[in-house]
């Protein structure tokens, strides 16, 4: 789960990582009380969204004069960016973020994520603060400073040490060596007892104040891990999630929208997105990842329906299942009552393998339901594709 | 022959008293599997399907002489209960639990570290020799006894491939679920090596997903090391970046870990790649000459 900069910047506070005096806003009355309230010759208005990219998108407003806050304000609410991240519908502005501006010296990169070849968190960081830093790693990996935390003991100071010393942080400022390395254990704390999969400060700066502040913030939160976390919990913005996705999650379901035009619903992630593969080989493009999970019954089967037939984009639907220890024909029951609740108005062809599977096609081919059904993933693929006609 | 299980490997189940701990731990015991204990904490002296419940992985140890454990353990309490059977003595521990958060298998894998004791999964089907043990949730029937030994990252899409086998009467050896989290106790580089020195294994079906780069590390491996046929298919070419595709470990990002990258290395090290998944078990004859 992703949240907004204002929060990753609530959470750096509450861990002892600096950041600029700032405030969620979300009206120009509430933008102007703010301004009020904050001792600072620039003001930065920042557009809240879940995507990079938004200083380049108009999203990001500098200025001086207390005076223009409202109006920045009114222009930014309720207008819709346009990222490199959004994809083309972008993404509408609901809140934003009012706070001091910085005199900046210097831009570093700083992050940290579970280095997955290694199992041990690890921070990343950079010279070049303010670019992406896959481009860094991809034109000047020299520039890419790793430091893997050994989680057994956790941070330690000469952690610190190396990343502030690899960085040069001696020759540019030494003054922020300590504080860059106390920095870096109250990031490591914050990854790890908030459960977190990323936390990214792009740029970290050090100012003509010789500090150092977090600029910018992005953390996002290990879906499996937000139970144990009522206040990140309470961060989810639905404005920012795709409406059938948010849909599926109270379903218990598995759902990634895309932008083809078969729906497909599975048993299993690895099936769901080999049948994904295997649309695209039979000369088609997948609507949607659908994972029904392992135990799929009438009510997953009913609720993948209807998010499916949601989406104007589908023209046919794909059902792949191998049974293991879920019966294909308590399957071939529950698409056969589904489709009774939902109407299909689309061609659905259903493909059941594996335990009871017989069972399950003749129960299907008797049901009366206007169907294809097929034994074999490869007959399958082409028989939908046929039906909707290939790709635009 | 076979990798990791066999007829004479003794199975605890820990969570055993649960609704999946004793569905599937009947199953198993069905196919054959010696399962000589059951672990729930405070239900000591219960059986389930005639397997004795004990307070403790080391209580369960001393008194059966377990020395494989299956964990059905809910997310929150699961990290312990896999250093539970580390602390115990347990040898192969196969973590079928989905949902573990990340950081709590980055102190697992670190405190296992070094010791004595393998991790299979977690988020995974489990193992099973064909005939002689199984130790996980698949299917047992649709299995046969045969020559080709699997290893996955994925459940469903496993049982396709091993339905492709056994239709084609090809059968399986061993089967490995390593399993789709991001940190996990066992990768496609540990499991190689074992179906590389058995005799029985003529060809590996090495199945793996977006995500990481512990295909990448296989075609490694693969290129100087493994003499025998390996057949390779890698779901998700058509996901997108920065989704997570049901697996917590299968995501793109930053660029890294796309299905493309993973065949072009596995591709380069000899490994036959297979784009259409129904195409596995006919990829496995050809390579076999058969």
């Amino acid at each position: 789960m992703n949240v907004h900069e204002f929060q990753a910047k609530q959470l750096f506070a509450q861990f002892g990582v600096p950041v600029p005096r700032g405030k969620e806003i979300t009206s120009p009355e509430g933008a102007t009380a703010w301004a009020n309230e904050l001792n600072t010759p620039v003001f930065v208005v920042k557009a809240q969204i879940h995507a990079g990219g938004r200083g380049k998108a108009g999203g990001v407003k500098i200025t001086k004069d207390r005076g223009a806050i409202a109006g920045l304000a009114k222009e930014l609410i309720g207008k819709t960016l346009i990222t490199h991240q959004t994809g083309p519908k972008g993404r509408t502005v609901h809140r934003l973020l009012l706070e001091e501006g910085a005199n900046i010296a210097k831009e570093l990169y700083l992050s940290i994520l579970v280095d997955r070849d290694t199992g041990w968190p690890t921070f990343i960081a950079s010279t070049e603060g303010g670019m992406e830093i896959e481009e860094v790693a991809e034109k000047t990996p020299e520039k890419i400073i790793k430091e893997a935390i050994d989680p057994a003991v956790g941070f330690q100071g000469h952690n610190g040490r190396n990343v502030a010393f690899a960085l040069g942080l001696q020759s540019m400022e030494p003054a922020v060596i300590n504080p860059f390395v106390q920095m870096l254990g109250n990031l490591y704390r914050l990854f790890m007892e908030k459960h977190a999969a990323l936390v990214e400060i792009n740029p970290l700066i050090i100012t003509k104040e010789k500090t150092l502040v977090a600029l910018d913030g992005k953390v996002s939160f290990d879906d499996n891990g937000i139970f144990k976390h009522e206040d990140v919990q309470k961060m989810r913005d639905l404005n920012e999630e795709d409406p059938l996705e948010i849909e599926a999650t109270a379903n218990n379901l598995n759902y990634v929208k895309l932008d083809g035009n078969i729906g497909c619903m599975v048993n299993g992630a690895g099936l769901a997105m080999a049948t994904m593969d295997v649309i695209k080989l039979a000369g088609s493009e997948p609507a949607n990842f659908l994972d029904v999970g392992g135990g799929a019954t009438k009510d997953t089967v009913a609720a993948g329906f209807r998010i499916l037939l949601k989406d104007p984009n589908v023209k046919g639907i794909f059902i792949n299942i191998f049974g293991g220890i879920v019966r294909c024909e308590r399957i071939a029951h529950g698409v056969i009552e589904a489709a009774k609740e939902v109407k299909i108005t689309v061609p659905l062809v259903v493909r059941l393998q594996g335990t009871n599977a017989d069972e399950g096609r003749k129960l299907l081919a008797e049901s009366g339901l206007k169907l294809e059904v097929a034994n074999d993933l490869w007959e399958a693929a082409q028989k939908i594709v046929k039906l909707t006609g290939k790709a635009a | 022959m076979s990798i990791l299980v066999n007829k004479n490997t003794r199975v605890v189940v820990q969570g055993i008293t649960g609704k999946e701990g004793s569905f599937h731990a009947s199953q198993c015991k069905a196919y054959g599997t010696k399962m000589v204990a059951g672990v729930t904490p405070g239900k000591a002296g219960q059986e389930v399907e005639g397997i004795p419940v004990f307070n403790t992985v080391a209580d369960a140890v001393k008194k059966t002489d377990c020395d494989t454990s299956l964990i059905f353990v809910p997310p929150p309490f699961c990290a312990d209960a896999i250093l539970e059977a580390a602390d115990a003595g347990v040898k192969l521990i196969i973590c079928i639990t989905e949902g573990i958060p990340v950081n709590d298998m980055v102190k697992v894998k670190r405190a296992l570290h070094g010791r004595d004791v393998r991790l299979i999964g977690p988020n995974c089907p489990g193992v099973i020799t064909v005939d002689e043990a199984k130790i996980g949730i698949m299917p047992g029937f649709i299995h046969k006894r045969g020559v080709v030994g699997v290893v996955s990252r994925s459940g469903t899409l496993t049982y396709e491939a091993v339905h492709q086998l056994s239709t084609l009467g090809l059968g399986e050896t061993t089967c490995v679920g390593i399993g789709g989290d991001p940190v996990n106790g066992t990768g496609f580089v540990d499991v190689l090596p074992l179906f590389g020195k058995d005799p029985e294994t003529q060809a590996v079906v090495m199945i793996g997903e977006i995500g990481g780069d512990a295909e990448e590390k296989a075609a490694e491996y693969i290129k100087q090391h493994v003499k025998k046929p390996v057949i390779s298919f890698i779901a998700g070419i058509t996901a997108p970046p920065g989704r997570r595709m049901g697996h917590a470990g299968a995501i793109i990002s930053g660029g890294k870990g796309t299905a493309t990258e993973k065949m072009k290395a596995l591709e380069s090290a000899g490994v036959r790649v297979v784009k259409n998944p129904a195409e596995i078990g006919h990829a496995v004859m050809k390579a076999l000459g058969r």
